[in-house]
Parts: structure tokens; C-alpha cells; sequence
């Protein structure tokens, strides 16, 4: 995808620092607005073209949809994690099957692929270590398929299907 | 006591479980790439039931509402960075040259690493 341009790049960094601003000082009183106005101005104009390379197409509402459908989803997904770890550490015989697995995955948004490669590493048994390309390198806890489809059937599918939404 | 700051109590103390679940992964699993699992995954949900609980516990106690948008900022960021710094870690390890656990059944970013390696023998 096209890079946005500077405008639109800047209006979203100000947006997403404002935001941030108004959850740190949760208060609505104008004299906090302004001066949060000011100070996001100012660090977005010095920040805005490291911050972002799509500008305000980030807030296209099926994006923002998906983004917050995605939310649960990805939370259940990280209780499962838990209670599997759980399950791993307090059986007596310890039932771990561990290995090194690929993955292939069809994001190419680079931002994207961080998301993914942060779902993996908080989802069950599976923490990234290295991403090379189109290419994850997964150590996996209980390896059932040492297969690259079948290792991208089990961990990646399930989220590409929202972060191919919210990030292509 | 509400019912906002029974649900916060009753999430710090899932938090905490969770940490306790945590280091004793550390002490149980086999080697480093196995420790990084648990004490990642656990950590992190042990810190946002505790951070977030916090919050909702206060509100509940009758404190401002700042106490819980605080909180879900640096549940927030925690949630950013925390997988980052596993992955950096485990990276690191790879790079130095840590052996996997001898139960380990396949090591595909080796036979990745011996190829690229040798492709840039040939050039």
C-alpha cells in the first residue's frame, strides 16, 4: 500500500496522542484539554513520520470494527494460554513435546506482522523466535505437526483472519 | 464493599495465582526456551488481572475514575512490549548458541540458518 501522506500521517499520530493523553488524566476540564492539545501537537509534528506509514486510513471503521471484535477474542485465546502453561507446570510428569516449527503467513504490512508475531508469542504454547520475511520461526511447547502448513494451519490461521483486516 | 471492589478483589487474586503459576514454571521446565514460555504468558496475564483489578477495586472504593483509565494505559503498553522483550530474550538466546532440551523434536530455524549460510558461501 501507497504511503499516506504527511498530512493524514499527522492528524492520526495527533489523534492516537490525544487519546492517550485523555486516558492519563481522565479529566474533561479545558484548561487539561488545552494543554494536552498543545503538547500532542507538538510531539506529533516532531514524531509523526517515524510513528505511522498509512496516516488516517488506520481509522477505517470495518478496520476499527475488526480491531475491537478482535479484542475478545485474542483476550480468551491468552486465558486459554494460562491455563495450558498452568496445566504443563502442575502435572507430575511435566508433558511438554517441545521443538522449533515454520510458519508461513500472507501479511505483508510489516506492522501487521508484528501484530501477528505478538499474538503468537501470548497464545498457547508458542513463543516467536525469529521472523524472517514471510517466515516465523516458532519454538513450540507440545509440537503435534512438524509440517510448515500444518505448523501455519495450528498457530497463525486463526489470527490472520482478523489482522488481515485490520493491517492489509 | 461493592460489587465493582469484590470484582477487583477477586481479579488481583486471579493475578497473583497466575504469578505464582509463573515462577514455578521457571523452576519446573527443562531449559531456557521452556522458561521463557511460562514466565511470558503467565506473567503478563498475572499482571493484567492485577493492574486492571486495581483500578476497578478503587473505583469501587469509591476513588476517582482516574484510577482505572491509568491502569488500562499501562495494562495497555504492558501488553505491547511484553511480548517484544520475551522475543528479544529468547532471540538472544538462540544467538548465543544455547542448546534446545535434549527432548526437543524438530529445530527448523537451524536447517533455515545452515541454508542461508551456505547460500552465501556460494555467492
Amino acid at each position: 500500500m501507497a504511503e499516506a501522506s504527511r498530512i493524514s500521517k499527522f492528524l492520526y499520530t495527533f489523534i492516537v496522542l490525544f487519546i492517550i493523553w485523555l486516558f492519563l488524566t481522565a479529566s474533561v476540564d479545558p484548561q487539561e484539554l488545552t494543554i494536552g492539545l498543545v503538547f500532542s501537537f507538538i510531539v506529533a509534528l516532531l514524531t509523526h513520520d517515524i510513528f505511522t506509514t498509512r496516516g488516517l486510513a488506520n481509522l477505517h471503521p470495518r478496520r476499527v470494527a475488526y480491531f475491537i471484535a478482535y479484542i475478545p477474542y485474542f483476550l480468551w485465546a491468552m486465558l486459554m494460554a494460562n491455563l495450558d502453561v498452568a496445566y504443563r507446570v502442575l502435572h507430575p510428569k511435566r508433558p511438554i513435546n517441545p521443538g522449533i516449527v515454520e510458519c508461513k503467513t500472507e501479511l505483508k504490512n510489516e506492522v501487521g506482522k508484528l501484530a501477528l508475531a505478538n499474538s503468537i508469542t501470548l497464545t498457547p504454547g508458542t513463543i516467536t523466535l525469529d521472523v524472517d520475511g514471510d517466515r516465523y520461526f516458532i519454538h513450540w511447547i507440545d509440537v503435534k505437526d512438524a509440517s510448515v502448513e500444518g505448523a501455519s494451519e495450528n498457530i497463525t490461521r486463526p489470527f490472520e483472519k482478523f489482522l488481515k483486516v485490520i493491517f492489509e | 464493599m461493592s460489587a465493582l471492589a469484590g470484582i477487583g478483589e477477586f481479579l488481583v487474586l486471579f493475578g497473583t495465582v497466575f504469578y505464582f503459576l509463573s515462577t514455578l514454571g521457571l523452576i519446573r521446565m527443562p531449559d531456557v526456551y521452556n522458561r521463557m514460555q511460562t514466565a511470558t504468558k503467565s506473567a503478563t496475564l498475572g499482571s493484567l488481572g492485577v493492574i486492571i483489578g486495581t483500578g476497578i477495586w478503587a473505583i469501587g472504593e469509591g476513588l476517582s475514575i482516574a484510577w482505572l483509565t491509568k491502569t488500562l494505559i499501562i495494562a495497555v503498553f504492558l501488553l505491547l512490549t511484553n511480548p517484544i522483550s520475551a522475543h528479544a530474550l529468547i532471540r538472544g538466546a538462540y544467538k548465543s548458541g544455547i542448546p534446545l532440551w535434549e527432548g526437543s523434536v524438530v529445530d527448523k530455524y537451524k536447517e533455515h540458518l545452515e541454508k542461508k549460510s551456505q547460500e552465501g558461501g556460494e555467492e
